[in-house]
C-alpha cells in the first residue's frame, strides 16, 4: 500500500524546482566550466580535515592550533598568488568513514580547492580514495607508510612529514648498537602500528637483533597490564608505540609493571604526545629513550626557525601551550602541518594556480619538488621529497629522558631514512 | 612468565574488573528488576561519576586522597540527581513503558556523551590515586636446596587495586542489606513483585521509581569513581560497561542481584584470565557466546524468573 501511495505521487512545484536546482547544481560543477576562471582575488579555500573528536582530538587540537598559524603566517605575507587562504575546519570524528564524507564535503558543498590535514592512518585509507575519485588533491600529514606503498593514489600526497618505515629503519641502528639485541615490540593493532611491527622487524634483523615478541594493542583498550606478561623474559629492550586517550594508562601500567628492575626501553613519542612528562607514575621513565618527530622541548642547539615556528603556534620551550602549561602539544607531529602548507603555497605559486580546474597542475608542480632545506618554511629540519612516491623524507630525532626533559641524543641523516621506490604514481593519469 | 606467576596476575586483574563490573551490572539490574526499564544510557552515568570524579580533583587541589574522598562521595549524588531528573522529565511521560523507554534512553545517551564532549572536551584526563604503592608478589619455586621464595619479573598490583576490590565489596554488601534488611528494601521488592498491589497498599511507586533510577545510576558512578584512577576519564568510555553489564545481566537473570553479582565474577573473571592468556577480542568472543546459548537454552538468566 506504501509504495503505491509512492508511486501516485504528481510532481508537485516544489520537487520540480528541487530538480531543476539540482541539474543547475551539475552543470556548475568545476569540470563543466567551459571558461577558464579569471584572476582573482577570492580566498584559496583550503579544507581541513582535522580529528576534533573520537580517539585523535588530542592531536586534532594541535594540528588545528598548528594549522591556523601557518596559516595566519602566509596571510600576513600576502597569501598564496596575492590571494589569501581559507582554512575550512571540519571534524572526521577519527572515524574512516566520516573522514570519506567530510572529503565529500570539501568537494560538493565547500567547493574547496584541496583537502589537506588528517593524521591517523586508517581515516587517511579510507578517505583516499573518495579524493582520487573526486579528483581531489588531497595532502595528508599522517606518518603512514600507505603513501609511498603504492596503496593510494595520484592525488594523495604526504610532502610535510616522513613515514613510519623510514622512520623505523633509521632507528633499528641505534637500538640495536646502543640498547640491546633482542627486542619485544608493542604496537598498537592498526595500519599504523602494523607499518611498525613490519619495517622495525625487518629493519632490526639487518642489524644482526631479532624480535623476540611482537604484542598488539586495540587503539580504543584502556587496560593494558593483561597484556605485559607476553614480554619474554630475555627481553633487552622494549619498543613501545601507542595511541589513543589511554596512552597515559599505558606507559604508567608498564612502569608498574617492571618496578625497579625494567630493561632497556626505547619509545615512540606518539606513546606520550599531549601528555605531561612530569605526571605522576613516569618516573620510571627516567634513562629511556624516545623517537621525536620534532623535539618536543627547546634544545641547546635550536634553530631560529624552531624559535619563530614556536611562537607562531604558541607553544613554550618545554611543549606546553604559552597559556596553559598542562596542555601539551603533540609536537613531534604537528610540524607536518605547517610544512605540508607552506609547500602548499609553494606548489600553487610555482604552478600559477587559479582555480579547482589547475588541481592536477597543482600536483605535478609538488611532484617536481626535491630538496628543502632547513628555513622558516620548513623548521623542523631539511627534507627531500620523491615526486614518484608522493612521500617527503627527512632528520629523525632521537632523545632522552633527562631530569624529566628529553634531550636530544642521536639526529640520523636524511640517508638513513631513504629506501627503494615501491611505486611512480607520476605514471598514473589524472 | 611461566604459568604460575602468570595465572595469579591474570586472577587479580579479573578481579579488578570484576568487583567494577558487579557494581555496574548491579546498578542496570536494579533498575530492570524493579522499574522494567532496560536503561540504554547507563554506561554515561558509568562516565559522568568518572568525569565528575575528575573536574571535583581537579577542583580540589590540595591532597589526592582529600580530593578522591570528595569525588566518591559527591560524583555519585550528582549522578543520581541527574538520573532522577531524567526520571522525571522523560521516564515517567512514558508511563514506563518498556519499549518506548529503551528509544528515550537510547536518546539520553547521546545527549549525555555529546553534552560531555562540548564541555569537558575530547581528552582523557588522569585522576591521581590517593593511594598507589607497587606490591611485588613473592613466587615459590622448587630447586636442588628446597623451597624457594622468589619475586619473578611483572608479578605485582598496586594497594590502590587491591582498595578497589576491597571497596566493591563493601558497596555490594551494602546494597544486599539495603534490599533484603531494611524497610527501604522491602518497599523496593514490593514494587518490583507487584507495582498495583503495592500502590493499593499505600506505596508510592512513581517515588520508588525516581529513587531506584537514581540509586542504579549512583551505584555505576561509584564504580566509575572507584576505577578512574587506574583508567582516566573519558567521554566514551561507557560503551564498554554497557555492553559487558548487558552480558551479566542477561547471563545472571534480569533483575536478580544474586544472579549478577555471580555473573559479574564469572565475566570479569574470565575476560581477565582469557584477556591475559589469549587476546582481549577472544575474551569478548566467548562472553557473547555464553550470552547467546543462556538465551536460548535458559532464557531467563542462571538465577532469573520468568518475566510476565
Amino acid at each position: 500500500m506504501a509504495i503505491k501511495k509512492y508511486l501516485d505521487v504528481q510532481p508537485t512545484r516544489r520537487n520540480v524546482l528541487t530538480g531543476l536546482a539540482a541539474t543547475g547544481a551539475a552543470t556548475a560543477l568545476p569540470g563543466f566550466t567551459p571558461y577558464v576562471q579569471a584572476q582573482s582575488a577570492a580566498p584559496i579555500r583550503i579544507g581541513f580535515q582535522v580529528h576534533r573528536t573520537g580517539i585523535g582530538a588530542a592531536y586534532g587540537r594541535w594540528y588545528d592550533r598548528t594549522t591556523t598559524a601557518a596559516a595566519k603566517v602566509i596571510n600576513d605575507a600576502g597569501g598564496i598568488n596575492g590571494r589569501p587562504v581559507e582554512i575550512i575546519a571540519e571534524d572526521d570524528g577519527t572515524d574512516p568513514k566520516r573522514g570519506a564524507e567530510v572529503i565529500e564535503k570539501f568537494t560538493t558543498h565547500h567547493k574547496a580547492d584541496i583537502a589537506f590535514g588528517t593524521l591517523f592512518s586508517h581515516v587517511v585509507i579510507g578517505s583516499a580514495p573518495r579524493a582520487g575519485e573526486l579528483k581531489m588533491p588531497y595532502f595528508v600529514v599522517s606518518e603512514g607508510h600507505h603513501v609511498a606503498s603504492g596503496m593510494l593514489n595520484r592525488y594523495t600526497l604526504q610532502p610535510g612529514i616522513t613515514d613510519v618505515k623510514s622512520q623505523v629503519q633509521a632507528m633499528a641502528p641505534f637500538v640495536a648498537d646502543n640498547l640491546g639485541k633482542k627486542v619485544t615490540m608493542i604496537f598498537p593493532d592498526f595500519a599504523f602500528g602494523h607499518d611498525h611491527r613490519d619495517y622495525f622487524s625487518a629493519a632490526v634483523e639487518a642489524q644482526g637483533g631479532e624480535v623476540v615478541a611482537k604484542i598488539a594493542i586495540p587503539p580504543t583498550e584502556t587496560s593494558f597490564t593483561k597484556y605485559f606478561p607476553k614480554i619474554p623474559r630475555n627481553t633487552d629492550v622494549i619498543y613501545h608505540v601507542m595511541v589513543g586517550p589511554a596512552v597515559l594508562t599505558f606507559v604508567k601500567e608498564m612502569g608498574e609493571f617492571f618496578g625497579s628492575s625494567r630493561p632497556e626501553i626505547f619509545g615512540f613519542i606518539d606513546s606520550l604526545e599531549a601528555v605531561d612528562l612530569k605526571t605522576p607514575g613516569l618516573e620510571f621513565l627516567e634513562g629511556t629513550y624516545f623517537w621525536e618527530g620534532n623535539p618536543r622541548y627547546a634544545q641547546a642547539n635550536q634553530s631560529e626557525h624552531d624559535k619563530f615556528y614556536r611562537a607562531a603556534v604558541g607553544v613554550d620551550q618545554n611543549g606546553a601551550s604559552v597559556s596553559d602549561g598542562k596542555d601539551v602539544s603533540t609536537y613531534a607531529h604537528m610540524f607536518g602541518c605547517w610544512e605540508t602548507l607552506h609547500i602548499i603555497k609553494a606548489g600553487m605559486e610555482a604552478s600559477g594556480y587559479q582555480g579547482p580546474s589547475d588541481r592536477a597542475k597543482l600536483i605535478e608542480a609538488v611532484e617536481a619538488m626535491t630538496n628543502m632545506p632547513l628555513s622558516q618554511a620548513h623548521p623542523q629540519g631539511a627534507k627531500m621529497f620523491n615526486g614518484k612516491t608522493h612521500q617527503v623524507f627527512g632528520h629523525q630525532y632521537i632523545t632522552q629522558v633527562k631530569g624529566g626533559r628529553l634531550e636530544l641524543a642521536h639526529t640520523t641523516s636524511i640517508e638513513d631514512t631513504m629506501y627503494p621506490d615501491e611505486v611512480d604514481y607520476t605514471s598514473q593519469s589524472f | 612468565m611461566e604459568f604460575g606467576p602468570h595465572l595469579i596476575l591474570a586472577m587479580l586483574e579479573g578481579l579488578v574488573q570484576a568487583s567494577v563490573l558487579t557494581l555496574t551490572a548491579l546498578g542496570l539490574s536494579l533498575v530492570f528488576g524493579v522499574m522494567r526499564v532496560v536503561n540504554v544510557a547507563h554506561g554515561e552515568f558509568f562516565m559522568l561519576g568518572a568525569v565528575f570524579a575528575y573536574a571535583i580533583t581537579d577542583w580540589l587541589t590540595g591532597s589526592a586522597a582529600v580530593g578522591f574522598l570528595a569525588a566518591l562521595i559527591i560524583a555519585p549524588l550528582l549522578v543520581a540527581a541527574l538520573a532522577v531528573v531524567c526520571d522525571r522529565m522523560i521516564l515517567r511521560r512514558l508511563d514506563y513503558d518498556p519499549e518506548r523507554t529503551i528509544v528515550a534512553t537510547i536518546g539520553i545517551l547521546y545527549v549525555l556523551q555529546q553534552v560531555t564532549l562540548m564541555t569537558y572536551g575530547p581528552d582523557a584526563h588522569p585522576v591521581t590515586p590517593p593511594f598507589n604503592q607497587r606490591l611485588a608478589i613473592p613466587w615459590f619455586e622448587f630447586t636442588d636446596t628446597g623451597l624457594e621464595f622468589y619475586f619473578p619479573w611483572g608479578l605485582s598490583t598496586t594497594s590502590y587495586k587491591l582498595f578497589v576490590i576491597a571497596a566493591a565489596c563493601v558497596a555490594g554488601l551494602g546494597i544486599w542489606i539495603l534490599m533484603a534488611r531494611s524497610k527501604l528494601g522491602l518497599i523496593l521488592r514490593a514494587t518490583q513483585l507487584d507495582r498495583e498491589t503495592a500502590q493499593a497498599f499505600g506505596i508510592p511507586v512513581e517515588r520508588v521509581y525516581a529513587f531506584v533510577f537514581g540509586l542504579g545510576a549512583a551505584i555505576a558512578a561509584l564504580g566509575a569513581v572507584l576505577v578512574v584512577p587506574i583508567q582516566q576519564a573519558h567521554y566514551l568510555m561507557g560503551g564498554d560497561p554497557l555492553l559487558l553489564s548487558f552480558i551479566v545481566v542477561i547471563i545472571g537473570g534480569l533483575g536478580s542481584l544474586r544472579g549478577t553479582v555471580v555473573a559479574a565474577i564469572l565475566i570479569g573473571m574470565s575476560n581477565g584470565v582469557i584477556s591475559v592468556f589469549f587476546t582481549p577480542t577472544l575474551a569478548k568472543i566467548l562472553a557473547t557466546l555464553l550470552v547467546a546459548f543462556v538465551l536460548v537454552y535458559r532464557p531467563a538468566g542462571l538465577f532469573g524468573t520468568k518475566v510476565a
